[in-house]
């Protein structure tokens, strides 16, 4: 029986580079972000939400449990970023980022949790970042707000595991995607710098620490964050 | 349309098989579903309100979250038995 994978934040980037991913292994996959993607496959159903809106949101869980009668895995790829002095900082973009990193991350692992806990299994994967464990000038807010989802991700692989749901986290280095777009060039040599394999990340480096949370075998491991680049 | 008592005894009667020690429903509105007397731990306890709360929102087509501040900040807890719970439901259901 093929795996019910949901991510969210398909449209582009890494998130669709996941449901490309998921798909060619045979999985039914289910994407979700704020506006349609441009890419369609036979075994892909799209929500246009944002996954900080909490009645959409549950819409979308209740079509899934209907239709599908359960979910295998989530992976809560969707994420903002404002890379700005915190003095410059508005309280509304601090909310948004939130909105959409942290409270967004706890929405989906809730309900995600609700329909695995029915079969006593489940993979969540959150995303953190290395901007965390680096604390990068310039990225307080996004930094915090995934500093939250390591929190939150350690605290609920606890909670979960009596359902037998494990929860863990991949901390990615920059990718080359809009995210960092804006960031200048010697910011970015500076902080690659940091890391141990000094390298832009790439799509597949993420992937593979994903499969290897989503493996059968790994249901041992769970309250984890694997930060790339050797951060 | 189900009564809401009638939902709650149904889900504990489906939760029950899933138990080593079952809920004892033969009390009806009286059974007791947390707290002294009680036989759930805290975590069968969270999987049966899911249940209900579940049962609940596809019978009547609604998002009832039944464990909001409002529950928890009560003087008397609406988790303590069957009536009590049905009671507070259909409140919020009124609401």
């Amino acid at each position: 029986m093929a795996r019910v994978i949901l991510i969210t934040g398909t449209r582009k980037g890494i998130g669709r580079a996941l449901a490309e991913h998921f798909l060619t292994l045979g999985d039914v996959v289910i994407g979700c972000s704020r506006s349609a993607p441009d890419w369609t496959h036979d075994n892909y159903q799209h929500f246009e939400l944002d996954v900080g809106d909490e009645p959409k949101v549950l819409e979308m869980f209740n079509a899934i449990r209907k239709t599908h009668g359960k979910l295998d895995c989530l992976i809560n790829n969707a994420g903002i970023a404002s890379m700005n002095h915190s003095l410059l900082t508005p309280l509304d973009t601090v909310k948004k980022i939130f909105s959409t990193n942290t409270f967004g991350t706890f929405l989906f692992c809730r309900e995600a949790a609700k329909i695995m806990r029915k079969r006593k299994t489940g993979r969540i994967v959150n995303f953190a970042t290395v901007a965390t464990p680096l604390k990068l000038e310039g990225e307080a807010i996004y930094a915090a707000s995934k500093a939250a989802i390591v929190s939150l991700t350690e605290t609920l692989a606890r909670e979960y595991a009596d359902f037998g749901i494990t929860v863990n986290a991949v901390g990615p280095t920059p990718i080359q995607t809009d995210l960092i777009r804006g960031v200048p060039q010697d910011k970015m040599d500076r902080l690659l710098a940091r890391q141990a394999v000094r390298r832009f990340g790439t799509y597949d480096d993420v992937i593979n620490v994903i499969d290897f949370y989503l493996r059968a075998e790994s249901d041992f491991v769970t309250g984890q964050v694997i930060y790339l680049g050797g951060v | 349309m189900k009564n809401v008592n009638a939902i709650i005894l149904e889900q504990i009667e489906s939760f029950n098989e899933n138990l080593d020690t079952p809920v004892d429903t033969s009390k009806g509105d009286d059974t007791i579903l947390f707290g002294a007397g009680g036989v759930l731990d805290s975590v069968d306890f969270v999987g049966l309100i899911l249940d209900i709360e579940q049962a609940i929102n596809d019978e009547y087509g609604k998002h009832l979250a039944l464990t909001g501040e409002r529950a928890m900040s009560q003087r008397n807890s609406p988790f303590r038995t069957v009536g009590t719970l049905a009671a507070y439901i259909e409140k919020q259901l009124e609401d």
